[in-house]
């Protein structure tokens, strides 16, 4: 026993080693057929023209040059931007504020009314969509046009108007994502020490002040991680617009996702496409960049504090 | 204690801006259910009224059987059974078996190949969505269960998470005794380290199965023949279909949504435990 041990125990190493190298190799293997290998050949195909079927045929910068003369490519990328400000700003507000107020120690049912803010963000993004989409109908008979006539304001044609279509989307982005965020933050506010209020209610601190002052900076690796992935997530909004707008995919509402959706599997231009992945990747690694330089500096600053 | 009372007594227009919150943001929360469960026992040419019904009407079994005359609704709520769990069980298995690597196992390159799986996290899954499609058509993967579950596979948060777990939750002597009892590493992984890790298996397989379920986009590009649609991308047909039947699309939107919240309201801690603590990690 003594000795086999002492014999095997290099090769028992090298054996461990092995067995890791296989146990790790399942993702690196599938990643490099369908992550790594996708992603370059996306470059590579920004530059072909193709319709999915025929040999593609180089063309240079032709397919950039194309999507950035289209307006329509424009409006998607303004889209993307307005309906992702108005989603998510006032997202981060009020699921801050109801955390707020899931946190307080004067309340009954806590679990109750977590579980129902909690609620929409188990339903599926396509389900959304579909029932906003009737919130949000044209006709008169629409929820939101019904409650407009009540107050003598006229039917919206919320699928085909400028900012109706943005709002409507921001809509159901809101609706979902809020509950989400909401056990987020909360979960951030219980690992506040209690004595903290405590102490700031002894001095006489007001529930602004405590907000501001207490609960604000003890959260803002948290605030920063949601505002980070509010931001990456509404770049990448397709499903809601697709579903809301149909595949005709108005101007008003259209998003880079799926602007580059239609041009691939509606038109078959996959080579402008690609050209749009590109441009989409080149936003997002710029905000990705913005947001590590930005939550490197409060980091900063939180040490010089502390 | 004492704070407490405090706190009843002094704040009580405190205590009702916190309830008007609650129950306000309850209130948004539920009332998109309702709507859609009351249009989903009306006819449509009540819901093309004005006003248009706010009370449940009784075309509850009508509606949903138009639903099954269009689509094949058990059918695609079959398959996204089937992707959902196949992918869930897949992952679960890949992630912690090379979180197990590189948490207990020594070889050379572990904190470089590690940083790398990070990275891949960065990249948009967007990005590769075209050559993703032009490799699915050459497997001649169309419209077949593997274009999904094969890609859906790759998960990089999962290894992280898992890693994590089995470095603080499975100590060191433990792998080490059933090494010496002669335990190839395998099997140390499945007798030892995976009795140990089924907490975070349930915390990791509701995030993944949520996931897959409410997948749109890639189903939507590589399922196009009905027969093989997950439910999502069976409701956006539903939605699309030529005559608008707004008492149908909400029926089987209804339906469809009815199951995962049946499951979360049964599971509910767990559910918003998992969910916060794979977002705060």
């Amino acid at each position: 026993m003594e000795a086999t041990k002492k014999n095997s125990w290099l090769t028992e190493n090298r054996r461990s080693a092995i067995a890791a190298y296989l146990f790790i190799s399942p993702f690196f293997i599938l990643f490099a057929i369908f992550g790594l290998f996708p992603m370059l050949f996306s470059f590579y195909l920004s530059f072909f023209r193709w319709d999915g079927l025929d040999p593609m045929t180089f063309n240079g910068l032709d397919n950039f040059r194309f999507i950035f003369s289209d307006p329509i490519f424009y409006s998607s990328i303004q889209n993307t931007f307005i309906i992702g400000l108005l989603g998510t700003l006032p997202q981060i507000v009020v699921s801050l504020l109801i955390a707020f107020a899931l946190n307080s120690s004067l309340i009954r049912f806590r679990n109750t009314f977590r579980t129902l803010i909690f609620l929409p963000y188990i339903t599926s993004i396509v389900a959304v969509a579909i029932i906003f989409g009737l919130v949000f109908n044209n006709q008169p008979f629409g929820f939101a046009n019904y409650i407009l006539s009540l107050f003598d304001g006229g039917p919206i044609r919320w699928a085909a108007e400028y900012w109706p279509v943005k709002f409507a989307i921001a809509t159901m982005v809101f609706w979902r994502w809020v509950g989400y965020n909401t056990i987020i933050f909360l979960a951030g506010m219980q690992s506040i020490p209690r004595e903290l209020y405590e102490a700031a209610k002894i001095d006489g601190a007001s529930i602004g002040q405590q907000l501001r002052l207490i609960t604000l900076p003890m959260l803002k690796r948290i605030v920063m991680f949601v505002v980070f992935t509010a931001t990456i997530g509404s770049l990448q909004l397709f499903t809601e617009p697709l579903i809301f707008l149909g595949r005709g995919l108005r101007e008003e509402g259209i998003t880079v996702v799926a602007y580059l959706w239609r041009d691939a599997f509606v038109y078959n231009t996959f080579g402008t496409a690609s050209a749009a992945a590109i441009v989409l990747f080149v936003i997002i690694i710029t905000l990705t960049a913005i947001n590590l330089a930005l939550s490197n500096l409060i980091g900063r600053s939180k040490r010089r504090v502390s | 204690m004492s704070t407490k009372e405090v706190g009843e007594g002094k704040f009580s227009i405190k205590k009702f801006f916190v309830y008007l919150v609650l129950v306000g943001a309850g209130l948004i929360s539920l009332f998109p259910f309702y709507y859609m469960f009351v249009m989903s026992t009306r006819l449509n040419r009540e819901i093309n009224s004005v006003p248009p019904p706010f009370t449940p009407g009784n075309n509850l079994v009508e509606n949903f059987q138009k639903v099954t005359d269009s689509i094949d609704f058990f059918g695609s709520m079959w398959n996204s059974v089937i992707v959902s769990s196949t992918i869930t069980f897949g992952t679960l298995f890949l992630c912690s078996l090379a979180g197990y690597a590189f948490a207990k196992l020594p070889f050379k390159g572990k904190k470089v190949l590690f940083a790398l799986i990070l990275v891949t996290m960065m990249v948009p899954p967007q990005l590769g969505l075209i050559p993703q499609y032009y490799i699915i058509t050459t497997l001649g993967w169309l419209n077949d269960f593997r274009a999904i579950i094969v890609p859906g596979l790759i998960n990089a948060f999962g290894i992280f998470w898992m890693r994590q777990y089995i470095e603080d939750g499975v100590p060191y002597e433990i792998v080490e005794a059933a090494k010496m009892d002669g335990c190839s590493n395998f099997r140390v992984y499945w007798n030892v380290v995976v009795p140990m890790i089924l907490p975070a298996f349930a915390t990791l397989g509701i995030i993944v199965f949520m996931h897959v379920w409410n997948d749109f986009l890639w189903p939507l590009v590589v399922l196009r023949d009905p027969s093989v649609h997950t439910l999502q991308v069976a409701l956006r047909a539903l939605n699309d279909a030529r005559e608008m039947d707004y008492g149908m699309i909400m029926s089987g939107t209804f339906w469809a949504t009815v199951p995962l919240i049946f499951v979360f309201l049964l599971f509910n801690r767990l559910f918003i435990q998992s969910l916060s603590e794979g977002a705060v990690k």
